[in-house]
């Protein structure tokens, strides 16, 4: 059995009249990559932002390695090991690869905020960085501006900024959008790579992948978990069936 | 060293050689004003941390600036000199707490509303002075004798003197020039960019964006207290208009024109303004208008500031070759 990393239970987020996450609970699994899917508006992406700490839940509670984290900010939740990727590419656009990197590490480092001596004295978390950045085939390119990088090296550089912070949970919020076939084989295998020692929640759209990569399924309709489990368990769930998968088109 | 870095340095010790030169060659008006010029320009280099390197646009920066003029107009003696080695700690102490206070609240605003909630706080301290009599109101308050240092009783520097006055204020700029690009190129200073560059990601790596910025914010009151305390004990006056939006308004210019990415750009502003001003208004009579002009021609022409005409010159620009430079080292030691 897999030791829970984060667990989220009765979660609630209201907007207004909508309710846009309602009552979700998910656990996700050191070693696991749990991939979350779901129609448009299923509250995927207000679930990510609730276990970030970007919006706070109307109600319900958010647990790293069981300590209660559901009133932390997103930096002291990304001080205690939660790293996460953006749907939208959000990278220092006027940096570096290097910098960007090198920054994300930084922002682990034992003093981050050290007002004296350059930032190339500290030894230990430029090793970090230059992992991360072959980790995900970026070597070549680190002292290009990450403007001037093309889409599918954003997504492999958001990924190896996520990895310089030396995560323990990982959230990736759609890491295949907008890539063609090629590139976006090199990031399954990346994402693959990454579950070793670490919990991976995914967003994706891209159902061969997600059944490809996913350990463990959930599928969220209109803000609630409509089936959790194994990928084949869910692939012939009939609630899932009739209420997602039916309607678009079928994998099956 | 890279070429164009060491452009950079033998640029900056020729600079400094001729500022050190100048006062010979000059006469002492001149050299009270430049020393008045260096002052502004510390003052605008203060601002920058946090309108260029925090990305923050502050309107109340002028208020720490005369806050640190009227500490000293408080403590000097009526008939006698108050001592610089304790009057100076106090004003940046002063300064560097105000900006504290302030900053805790402001920057909990974004954007225009940042904007706003500044130049709000700023008139407040200045219509404080304006209109309480306890610092004489709005007839302001005199210096009337120069603090100096000394030190059992002995003078060791005599700021009465125009030529000492002049390389006191020279020392402390050096001083000021080195501690922000210290401050800059640290990686609180890269933390600081980061969040300018993007705050929510900068948020989401694990970066205490409001201590960052609230850190910042007050080290640059902190700065802009020593530009306060000199033009104080230069002028030997203090009034309510030190403080004004007026006033952090020409600061804001100075560093728009000297350029916002660099640490020493805003000084470069300060003397063109500041001298721009000073020949204007020997030859016209609506040298205002001149002057309008001209800066309006320096934002469109070089929108990355007066320093941009040394990458004309030169080539690559010195600040890009700063930031590409140390990644560079960083690739060859991996």
């Amino acid at each position: 059995m897999h030791d829970i990393a984060l667990r989220a239970a009765g979660l609630q987020k209201r907007f207004g009249g909508l309710l846009a996450v309602s009552d979700v609970s998910i656990d996700i699994r050191v070693g696991e990559i749990h991939a979350v899917i779901g129609p448009n508006g299923a509250g995927k992406s207000t679930l990510i932002n609730l276990l970030a700490g970007e919006l706070l839940p109307t109600s319900g509670e958010v647990l790293l390695n069981g300590a209660d984290i559901t009133s932390l900010s997103p930096d002291r939740r990304a001080r205690a090991g939660l790293g996460r990727a953006y749907q939208k590419t959000t990278l220092f656009a006027q940096f570096s690869v290097h910098e960007n990197v090198r920054l994300a590490a930084q922002a682990r480092s034992t003093a981050p905020l050290r007002m004296f001596g350059g930032t190339r004295c500290d030894r230990p978390y430029l090793q970090l960085v230059t992992d991360a950045i072959d980790r995900v085939g970026l070597s070549a390119r680190s002292q290009i501006v990450a403007d001037k990088l093309s889409h599918g090296e954003q997504r492999q550089l958001e990924i190896a900024m996520v990895l310089a912070t030396n995560p323990q949970v990982i959230l990736l919020d759609e890491p295949l959008a907008g890539m063609g076939p090629s590139e976006a084989r090199g990031i399954i295998g990346l994402i693959a790579s990454l579950k070793a020692d670490r919990a991976l929640l995914v967003v994706e759209h891209d159902m061969d992948a997600v059944f490809e990569l996913a350990d463990r399924l959930t599928v969220m309709q209109d803000g609630r978990v409509v089936a959790t489990g194994s990928p084949q368990d869910v692939r012939v769930d009939p609630g899932v069936r009739a209420a997602y998968l039916g309607a678009d088109g079928g994998i099956a | 060293m890279s070429m164009p870095n060491l452009r950079v340095r033998l640029f900056g010790i020729a600079c400094l050689v001729m500022a050190i030169a100048l006062p010979f060659c000059v006469s002492t008006y001149y050299t009270q004003f430049l020393a008045k010029a260096l002052i502004m320009g510390m003052l605008a280099m203060s601002l920058n941390l946090v309108v260029g390197h925090g990305g923050l646009v502050s309107l109340c920066h002028a208020a720490f600036f005369g806050l640190a003029g009227y500490v000293l107009a408080l403590l000097s003696p009526r008939y006698d000199a108050a001592s610089l080695l304790t009057t100076l700690p106090i004003a940046i102490l002063c300064s560097g707490t105000a900006a504290l206070l302030i900053g805790a609240l402001v920057l909990r605003t974004r954007g225009v509303y940042f904007i706003m909630v500044t130049l709000a706080f700023g008139e407040m301290l200045f219509f404080f002075f304006h209109d309480t009599k306890f610092a004489g109101g709005s007839d302001g308050i005199s210096v009337n004798i120069r603090p100096e240092i000394a030190i059992a009783g002995r003078q060791l520097l005599d700021l009465d003197k125009p030529m000492t006055f002049y390389f006191v204020v020279l020392g402390f700029l050096v001083g000021v020039i080195a501690l922000l690009t210290m401050v800059v190129r640290s990686p609180f200073g890269r933390a600081l960019a980061a969040a300018r560059d993007n705050e929510r990601r900068a948020r989401s790596l694990g970066f205490p964006i409001f201590r960052l910025r609230l850190t910042a914010f007050t080290l640059s009151g902190a700065l802009a207290g020593v530009a306060g305390y000199l033009a104080a004990a230069q002028f030997g006056f203090v009034a309510p208009q030190m403080l004004g939006w007026h006033q952090s308004a020409t600061i804001l210019v100075m560093v728009l024109i000297g350029g916002l990415r660099s640490v020493t750009g805003p000084l470069v502003g300060a003397l063109v303004l500041i001298g721009m001003e000073e020949v204007l208004k020997a030859h016209l009579d609506n040298w205002k208008l001149v002057e309008g002009l001209i800066i309006i021609g320096i934002v469109i022409l070089l929108p990355n500031g007066v320093r941009q005409i040394w990458s004309m010159v030169f080539g690559a620009s010195p600040q890009r070759a700063a930031e590409i430079k140390p990644a560079a080292a960083e690739a060859r030691h991996a």
